[in-house]
């Protein structure tokens, strides 16, 4: 795979595209490609899963340990969302310490899962003031072609909803002999995901392939789930240097609903 | 002989499975799995070195990077090199040069990744089957592929392919781990890693054993490469667009 | 329509018939396999002699051209060679030319003389801007970079249309015997189309719909490795297609 950077006439050729509706993959503008959805990437992790969106992949993996809560919430558990750009993934990504791509990746999904209250930190306190648990996810795309948030956000929540507690010994410390059992205690409704809408020119497209992405200038992530049945917006973060005017956001706020519940649907046949 | 706790003759392997082209992304790429333990690897070269000053204008240099996922292991693994994979990362690019020719490639850098998915014993050596695949899918030119496996001795006897468990082994002798890696097709050692209590004459009767077994690693790569193009055609013959 | 792909590639009809001829015996072969016994037989490209055998030196189809035999690559990175046609992105702007990327290990350079017209000093990026995109000959291969040319049928800097990448070692398989694919591509779908070696293809037509196609019929054939009558299966595919 290249490294070759987006050309100028490529990058306006997509704009092009974009501007008459079309995808070279053929898709609407605002369609996902082919998701797939396998569980078990570690059976060392509480929890994991690996989805795959076209053809980028991303594994994300789920583990639990106790330890003292933080000083300012003793009521409460923890929650760290980690990841690294491997760069397994990609010709683009380097070792050694993370870029602002790599930064960003994680705080991204963790914010939509957070915001979220699928997880309630405080069923997560094992002896109050004393011992919690810290729930670790972590986030590795295996291979980078566009769309990574929304495809780690979604492998988060499904390693979520099969990760199982560690079962404590008598000194307070997990007993990995016994096999998990209890599943982590989480919101079956609150569902949350991310969409990333990037800009090129005057268009909206979502779920951008690598050389898409490439060529847009701007994009803006939501996070969003159910609530009392009601769709709600938990967590945004635009990025890149163009702009989004009110009419773009008016639009994605008149889509992200119905794109929400179409998204969800699919992912449900794999829960 | 010791009744291993999965019932494996002490000359027996895990089943093992391996595939390849599984990163799109990479100009090489495999997986390989000793039962439980589970490798994934990718190549991205021969490439351009940078910084400048780092490249050899007589050869090209092979870069390896190899780690553990973070949940891969029981007690999470903190995201980052550790000294452990630092070491297991230049060991590995001494297991796989000695079958590339550097020569070749002279100002560039191959870069192989391996990552360990799911541990259970014998990571490296996982990882250096995975590796050696994905150089060999990428067409490096090889002069042979390199298999690897962790051979060692409970007590008093040897055996091949520790699991963790076996690694813990306490009674007698206790456990010896020995990772080794070979040339295929030939009597090159590329890896010799170990620690425990072994004699002099049982390391001799050890390489023996793991050169013969080897070669069931070889059959294994073999076919997962060869599968890759077969397959590959099947696919699209199946195709009608 | 022009067959200019064919003079920029006479180098290369060697080859690349190579590569489509249906030869009798092509197997797969892996690092360190024998491919054949015997002292009759001499190792090409990609093989060795070990004693008595002929082995292989990469993983690739062992192919039997007389007595040689060689291993082509499948799946393998793009080597340069002399008089290769390469598109290329330019990457930076020099004192006595342009830098580009041709996606191989080495960089490529494109010498202010090789433009069409005269170009001051510090007219540079009025012709050529980082970014831009060109089809050149690659004119020398040495150890600390590639040299370009550009004069010639089918080259120079590429207005309009994009740009994409197949896998190298599938270009032959693209272009076809004496060009007979990528004719009957361009054909099909009435663009134009330059094929480079390193494994990226420019294609412009007349609209977005064909350019599209274009694109499509090629990353079909790339996907293709061993099916023989592949010229009969993409007619059929293009008439599918409608």
């Amino acid at each position: 795979m290249s490294s070759m950077e987006i050309s100028n006439i490529s990058k306006e050729k997509l704009r092009k595209l974009f501007s008459e509706k079309k995808r070279f993959d053929g898709r609407d503008l605002l369609e996902f490609r082919d998701i797939k959805l396998s569980y078990e990437v570690s059976n060392k992790a509480e929890g994991s899963a690996r989805v795959t969106i076209g053809k980028t992949d991303v594994v994300v993996g789920v583990k639990l340990a106790p330890g003292e809560p933080y000083p300012d919430s003793l009521d409460k558990g923890n929650l760290m969302v980690s990841g690294d750009l491997l760069p397994l993934a990609s010709p683009r990504f380097e070792s050694g310490p993370p870029d602002f791509q790599g930064i960003e990746l994680p705080r991204l999904v963790d914010r939509a899962i957070r915001e979220s209250g699928m997880i309630n930190l405080e069923d997560l306190v094992i002896t109050k003031g004393e011992k919690v648990w810290t729930i670790f996810i972590d986030v590795y795309p295996i291979n980078d072609d566009g769309n990574l948030i929304d495809a780690a956000t979604i492998a988060a929540i499904a390693a979520l909803k099969k990760t199982k507690l560690p079962v404590l010994d008598k000194n307070g410390n997990i007993d990995f002999e016994k096999p998990a059992k209890e599943s982590l205690s989480i919101s079956k409704e609150t569902f949350p995901l991310s969409f990333s809408f990037y800009k090129l020119g005057d268009s909206i497209i979502l779920d951008p392939t690598r050389e898409e992405e490439e060529a847009c200038d701007a994009r803006i992530t939501f996070g969003i789930s159910l609530w009392s049945k009601q769709h709600v917006l938990n967590s945004c973060q635009k990025a890149g240097f163009e702009t989004f005017t009110q009419e773009e956001i008016d639009k994605i706020m008149s889509v992200i609903a119905e794109k929400y519940d179409e998204l969800n649907q699919k992912i449900k046949n794999y829960l | 002989m010791t009744k291993r706790s999965d019932g494996r003759k002490n000359n027996e392997l895990r089943p093992m499975t391996a595939k390849v082209g599984v990163i799109p992304n990479a100009d090489g790429s495999a997986m390989f799995s000793f039962g439980k333990t589970i490798a994934i690897a990718a190549v991205y070269g021969p490439r351009l070195l940078h910084p400048q000053h780092m490249q050899n204008p007589s050869k090209g240099i092979l870069r390896c990077n190899y780690d553990l996922l973070s949940f891969s292991v029981s007690d999470r693994k903190r995201p980052g090199p550790s000294r452990r994979s630092q070491e297991i990362s230049k060991v590995t690019e001494w297991a796989l040069s000695p079958v590339i020719d550097l020569n070749q490639f002279p100002n560039t850098v191959i870069d192989v990744q391996i990552y360990i998915l799911q541990a259970d014993a014998g990571t490296r050596t996982a990882g250096i089957n995975a590796a050696s695949l994905a150089l060999a899918h990428a067409g490096i030119p090889m002069r042979d592929l390199v298999c690897s496996l962790a051979a060692g001795k409970l007590d008093k006897e040897l055996i091949i392919d520790l699991t963790k468990e076996e690694e813990d082994f306490k009674e007698g002798e206790g456990a010896t781990d020995f990772a080794l890696a070979k040339v295929a097709n030939s009597d090159e050692f590329t890896l010799l890693q170990m620690d425990g209590k072994i004699q002099p004459a049982l390391v001799s009767e050890l390489t023996v054993l793991a050169a013969e077994v080897c070669k069931q690693i070889y059959e294994v790569q073999k076919k997962a490469l060869k599968e890759a193009v077969t397959s590959h055609s099947t696919k699209e013959d199946k195709k009608k667009k | 329509m022009k067959n200019e792909i064919n003079e920029a590639h006479e180098a290369e009809e060697e080859h690349n018939s190579n590569y489509n001829s249906e030869s009798k015996s092509r197997k797969v072969v892996v690092p360190g396999e024998i491919i054949v016994q015997g002292e009759d037989y001499l190792p090409g490209e990609g093989a060795r002699r070990e004693g008595d055998n002929v082995v292989a030196s990469r993983f690739g189809l062992a192919e039997e051209q007389g007595r040689v035999i060689k291993v082509i690559s499948i799946f393998g990175a793009f080597v340069p060679r002399r008089n290769n046609v390469v598109i290329g992105r330019v990457t930076d702007i020099t004192f006595h030319g342009w830098l580009i990327d041709i996606d191989s290990a080495a960089s490529g350079f494109l010498p202010i003389e090789e433009s069409p017209r005269f170009i001051n000093k510090n007219e540079m990026d009025q012709y050529l801007a980082i970014g831009d995109t060109i089809a050149a000959k690659i004119w020398s291969v040495k150890p600390k970079g590639i040299d370009l040319a550009m004069k010639g049928k089918g080259l120079g800097k590429l207005e309009d249309g994009f740009i994409f990448r197949i896998i190298p070692s599938r270009v032959p398989r693209v272009i076809g015997r004496e060009g007979s694919m990528i004719t009957l591509i361009k054909e099909k779908t009435n663009c134009q189309i330059t094929v480079g070696q390193n494994g990226w293809i420019w294609i412009k037509g007349e609209s977005t719909d064909s350019e599209i196609q274009a694109r499509k019929a090629i990353e079909f054939v790339a996907e293709q490795v061993f099916v023989s009558g592949l010229t009969e299966k993409m007619e059929e595919w293009f008439d599918n297609f409608k």
